[in-house]
């Protein structure tokens, strides 16, 4: 670079005072910048768990006696009877972090379009790059991580209130030996991982839309999908996009786990996890894959990008 | 090394031609004045000196690309666009410990004391402080950066008399020094009259005049013309002529003062003035019979 500081004439100040380009975090700063932007990051998952702490509160009136009813049944439907409150809060809870990392993603470089205030964020000495992938961390890193957070205080919580609630019919310990606090957390851990993997590719195309699209991104990135869809149907009468779309919505768990049959979608024991079978599947790569290209077109796409 | 050093620059959207060939150099320590009339091209020309929009043609800002290097470029390079740019919904302690965050050459401490000789409370979000206090806020960012080269576009608009004085006051008493470089766009022109050091005329996407303001002292001279002596004067071919309560006021550029002096009262012409004068004989160029007072003259007695 052709920047060399005896380059300066009529300067009598020192070049660099010791400023360092090492002292400043600008990855750090602008994640925290999206933290204080959208707290809806981790209001609305918090609100989701005082509704299902709630609602699990008045579902245990009367526990005692449903619990002695239960433990007659075969251990393998005890354990699906007595996790599926706690399998129920976790799934309510995942479904929240999709839905807030989608809206989240098609409005990440929009608003800032928006509001003007990209000039501001331009006027600072940090890249596209550094932006676009501070916002992509918040539906890849952030939100699972806050998501796993508060989905074991809400279990850990649900098991101290049923204990309480068994403790004087003496069934207490019925529930911590069917429902492994620990255990679940690793299962749910590896569960967030796949899932957000599966997903890559959706987060990425709603950024990819929000830094494209003047207005209505959510229409935008929905619209086009459902038209491709449609015609498929029209013109060849068949659905492998639409069957394509739901695999991506929802297609995750039939490689990432072992089902047992006759227990549904109760996961219990580490040996039902797969992530060999997960790893090998070519869909995620392929997602994988369209995921890393929507985000460096964002990137490339900022560079462009003024106010609207 | 110019601050600034452009030559041929050209951007075109579609079919409108918004920079057409310009040829700039600005030196270290100077304060320029981009003034034009609406879509002359002024913000444009900002943009690409600020890496926001690409351009063809030659463009160096303190040695670097701004296109391709502009983070880079935004550690020497301040930028104040119009006032509604921050963020509606940060609060003043994020937006300093953001800054402080990622600029190296922010200085927090000066931004607080800046900060505090304002009625600007740390825990407001932006959205709760009067479009002045905005102003305020984002100048004392600005001037906590150490910043080479600062660009202001439009930077007063929307603002009080009070405020707008202040942020020219306050930007030359504690920022400015010999080795930072300013450029400003604005249309208040009277009030960066005696701000900047050098002038710019831009229209149509072409600079249409270019003065270092002593130069402009010493060119331009407005004369008040004494009734009998209009034909002499119109005779020294003004460059611009109004009526002002019933007299001709006659604009002259390269004329001998002491010749003027003779036909009436000498004054410093404002800027704006000499901008209406310029751009009125820039859209009378196209017909070249036309001549360049007439149709002032036309209506003066």
């Amino acid at each position: 670079m052709n920047t060399s500081p005896n380059n300066t004439p009529g300067s009598t100040r020192v070049s660099d005072p010791g400023y360092s380009r090492s002292s400043t975090q600008p990855f750090y700063w602008s994640v925290r910048r999206e933290l204080w932007e959208n707290r809806s990051i981790y209001a609305a998952p918090l609100i989701v768990a005082v509704v299902v702490l709630f609602g699990f509160l008045v579902s245990t009136v009367g526990m005692p006696q449903r619990r002695q009813a239960v433990l007659l049944l075969d251990p393998a439907h005890q354990r699906a009877a007595i996790g599926a409150p706690y399998d129920m809060a976790a799934m309510m809870l995942i479904f929240t972090a999709f839905i807030v990392g989608v809206f989240y993603c098609l409005d990440a470089l929009h608003s800032e379009r928006r509001d003007r205030s990209i000039l501001f964020w331009k006027s600072l000495p940090v890249s596209d790059l550094t932006t676009v992938l501070s916002k992509a961390s918040i539906p890849f890193v952030i939100l699972p991580l806050v998501i796993f957070g508060i989905i074991v205080l809400v279990q850990f919580l649900m098991l101290l209130w049923s204990s309480a609630i068994l403790l004087p019919s003496g069934l207490a310990a019925t529930t911590w030996t069917r429902f492994h606090l620990f255990q679940q957390s690793v299962i749910l851990l590896y569960s967030l991982i796949v899932i957000v993997l599966w997903h890559a590719p959706i987060y990425g195309w709603a950024l990819l839309i929000s830094g494209w699209a003047r207005r209505a991104t959510f229409l935008w990135a929905v619209l086009p999908l459902l038209a491709i869809g449609v015609l498929e149907k029209f013109a060849f009468d068949t659905s492998h996009f639409a069957a394509m779309l739901k695999d991506r919505l929802f297609g995750a768990a039939d490689t990432a786990f072992a089902f047992q049959p006759h227990r549904g979608v109760a996961i219990d024991s580490l040996a039902q996890l797969t992530p060999g079978r997960y790893l090998s599947t070519p869909g995620l790569w392929v997602g994988l894959a369209f995921a890393a290209a929507f985000v460096a077109i964002a990137v490339r796409q900022r560079r462009y990008r003024g106010p609207i | 090394m110019a601050t600034i050093e452009a030559g041929g620059l050209r951007k075109t959207f579609g079919t409108t031609v918004a920079l057409d060939g310009i040829d700039l150099r600005v030196e270290e320590g100077r304060i320029l004045g981009l003034i034009g009339p609406n879509g002359a091209g002024k913000t444009t020309a900002l943009n690409a000196i600020l890496g926001l929009t690409p351009y063809q043609g030659k463009l160096r800002v303190l040695g670097r690309d701004p296109w391709n290097e502009r983070d880079q470029l935004m550690q020497d390079v301040s930028f104040i666009a119009d006032v509604a740019v921050l963020p509606r919904w940060i609060r003043v302690t994020h937006l300093l410990d953001y800054v402080a965050g990622v600029h190296p050459r922010f200085d927090r401490t000066k931004a607080e004391s800046f900060l505090a000789k304002t009625t600007i409370k740390r825990t407001s979000k932006v959205r709760e402080l009067s479009k002045g206090m905005v102003a305020q806020l984002h100048l004392a960012l600005v001037m906590a950066i150490d910043a080479k080269l600062l660009v202001l576009d439009e930077p007063t608009l929307g603002l009080d008399i009070l405020y707008r004085k202040q942020f020219y006051d306050s930007l030359l008493n504690d920022y400015f020094d010999h080795s930072r470089t300013i450029v400003v766009t604005t249309h208040q022109v009277e009030e960066v009259q005696d701000v900047l050091t050098d002038l710019m005329f831009i229209n149509r996407g072409r600079i249409v005049l270019e003065c270092s303001m002593e130069e402009f002292d010493s060119r331009y001279v407005e004369v008040m013309v004494n009734p009998e002596h209009v034909a002499t004067a119109r005779a020294l071919k003004p460059i611009h002529e109004r009526p002002v309560f019933g007299r001709s006021v006659l604009l002259f550029d390269h004329v001998d003062r002491d010749q003027l002096a003779a036909l009436g009262e000498v004054r410093r012409p404002s800027i704006a003035d000499l901008f209406v004068a310029v751009m009125s004989n820039n859209a009378n160029q196209p017909q070249p019979s036309h001549e360049v007072t007439a149709h002032q003259g036309t209506t003066a007695r």
